[in-house]
């Protein structure tokens, strides 16, 4: 039973991060657009481009680091259509965590606000401005993000599902402590 | 947008009429090619805004251009940053406060050649019954038919008290603003277009 392959430290820090991050920004975002405008507006619509180019960022350092080293394989005994679904739903994660910040991005390019990471750093704009395009772009943005929402919980639920119910390593291997469940002997 | 007058924060006022090979009078700007514009830095991030309405009328000859003379009128109600809550923002009271300050106004005092096409005017700026000196170059050429006159210069905005109660703040909005004009004015001979 040498399933209880962890993955790899890097891989365990970005996953977090990531999640925070998101976490973070998501939450900025549903709190901010409805305020009036104020300095403190414009500053947390800055933050959270900077939170959403740092996630962009942190996201393609973790999809290549995912390319050059492998996950840990599936315990046994899970269903085949399972792991399909496991695949097919972490695809979808890292294909929404790496193409939202590139929405809201060229949303602000489209409205007329370009995006200066930390307020140093101007990125080009790769759209103009344009008000259709604007809109269509925040939709897009919302969207996708109301998407990951959803499967963030389909995610968490899964990984609940493995810890609790099936009382596998799943989730355990991707915990930033050692956890070793009974029985399980050498985890390093 | 396509308002066929456009406006800004610059007025160059030709006071004088007189003068020049160009009779004054017959100079009409020609609204619909000309543009006023600022650029503010919100949380250094460089935003532009345009003034849709503005009058002006210039005198200019480039031989002569000490005898020159320009106002402009900005309507401040016009402007347009294609964001309709910060628009309201900033026509309202802790910005522009265009219900009771309309206008922002430019008259040249003086202008002066500074070589190869270019030149510079100084003058007063009055924006929120507050009234500062300022300096632009500006680029003069002529172009199918038409006076072009190009320029970008900078301002404070607290100066004018532009950005009240917590806009004072210029670590989200900062103090400068820069300001950008491009006027045509249709040649005095010949409007007939070509």
């Amino acid at each position: 039973m040498s399933t209880t392959d962890r993955y790899t430290t890097t891989a365990i820090a970005l996953h977090w991060l990531i999640f925070a991050l998101i976490a973070c920004g998501f939450t900025l975002a549903v709190y901010m657009v409805d305020l009036t405008l104020s300095p403190l507006k414009l500053k947390y619509f800055a933050w959270h481009k900077w939170l959403g180019v740092t996630v962009f960022l942190l996201a393609l350092v973790r999809a290549a680091w995912r390319r050059t080293h492998r996950a840990p394989p599936f315990p046994p005994g899970i269903p085949e259509w399972q792991r399909h679904a496991a695949s097919a739903m972490h695809m979808a994660l890292y294909a929404l965590i790496l193409t939202i910040p590139v929405t809201g991005w060229l949303y602000s390019s489209a409205a007329g606000v370009p995006t200066v990471y930390l307020g140093v750093m101007p990125l080009p704009d790769l759209v103009l401005k344009d008000k259709a395009l604007a809109e269509l772009l925040k939709y897009v943005h919302v969207t996708l993000n109301y998407t990951l929402l959803v499967l963030v919980v389909m995610h968490v639920i899964a990984a609940l599902q493995h810890h609790f119910v099936a009382r596998d390593e799943v989730l355990a291997r991707m915990l930033p402590w050692t956890h070793v469940r009974k029985g399980n002997p050498g985890n390093a | 947008m396509h308002n066929p007058r456009s406006t800004l924060f610059n007025l160059f006022v030709v006071a004088a009429l007189a003068a020049g090979a160009i009779p004054a009078a017959a100079q009409s700007v020609l609204y619909d090619k000309s543009r006023i514009t600022c650029v503010s830095r919100q949380m250094n991030v460089p935003v532009e805004a345009r003034f849709k309405k503005f009058s002006a009328q210039i005198t200019f000859d480039p031989g002569r251009p000490a005898a020159g003379a320009a106002r402009i009128e900005i309507e401040l109600d016009s402007f347009d940053i294609d964001n309709a809550e910060v628009n309201d923002e900033a026509r309202g009271k802790q910005w522009f406060d265009a219900h009771n300050f309309p206008k922002a106004t430019f008259v040249a005092g003086s202008i002066k050649p500074l070589g190869g096409g270019k030149f510079e005017v100084r003058g007063p700026l009055t924006i929120k019954g507050r009234t500062n000196e300022v300096v632009t170059p500006f680029t003069y050429k002529e172009e199918a038919g038409a006076a072009i006159y190009d320029g970008t210069f900078a301002i404070k905005r607290l100066q004018y008290n532009i950005g009240e109660g917590a806009w004072k703040d210029t670590d989200t909005v900062a103090d400068e603003v820069q300001i950008k004009f491009h006027i045509a004015v249709a040649a005095a001979k010949a409007p007939a277009k070509k």
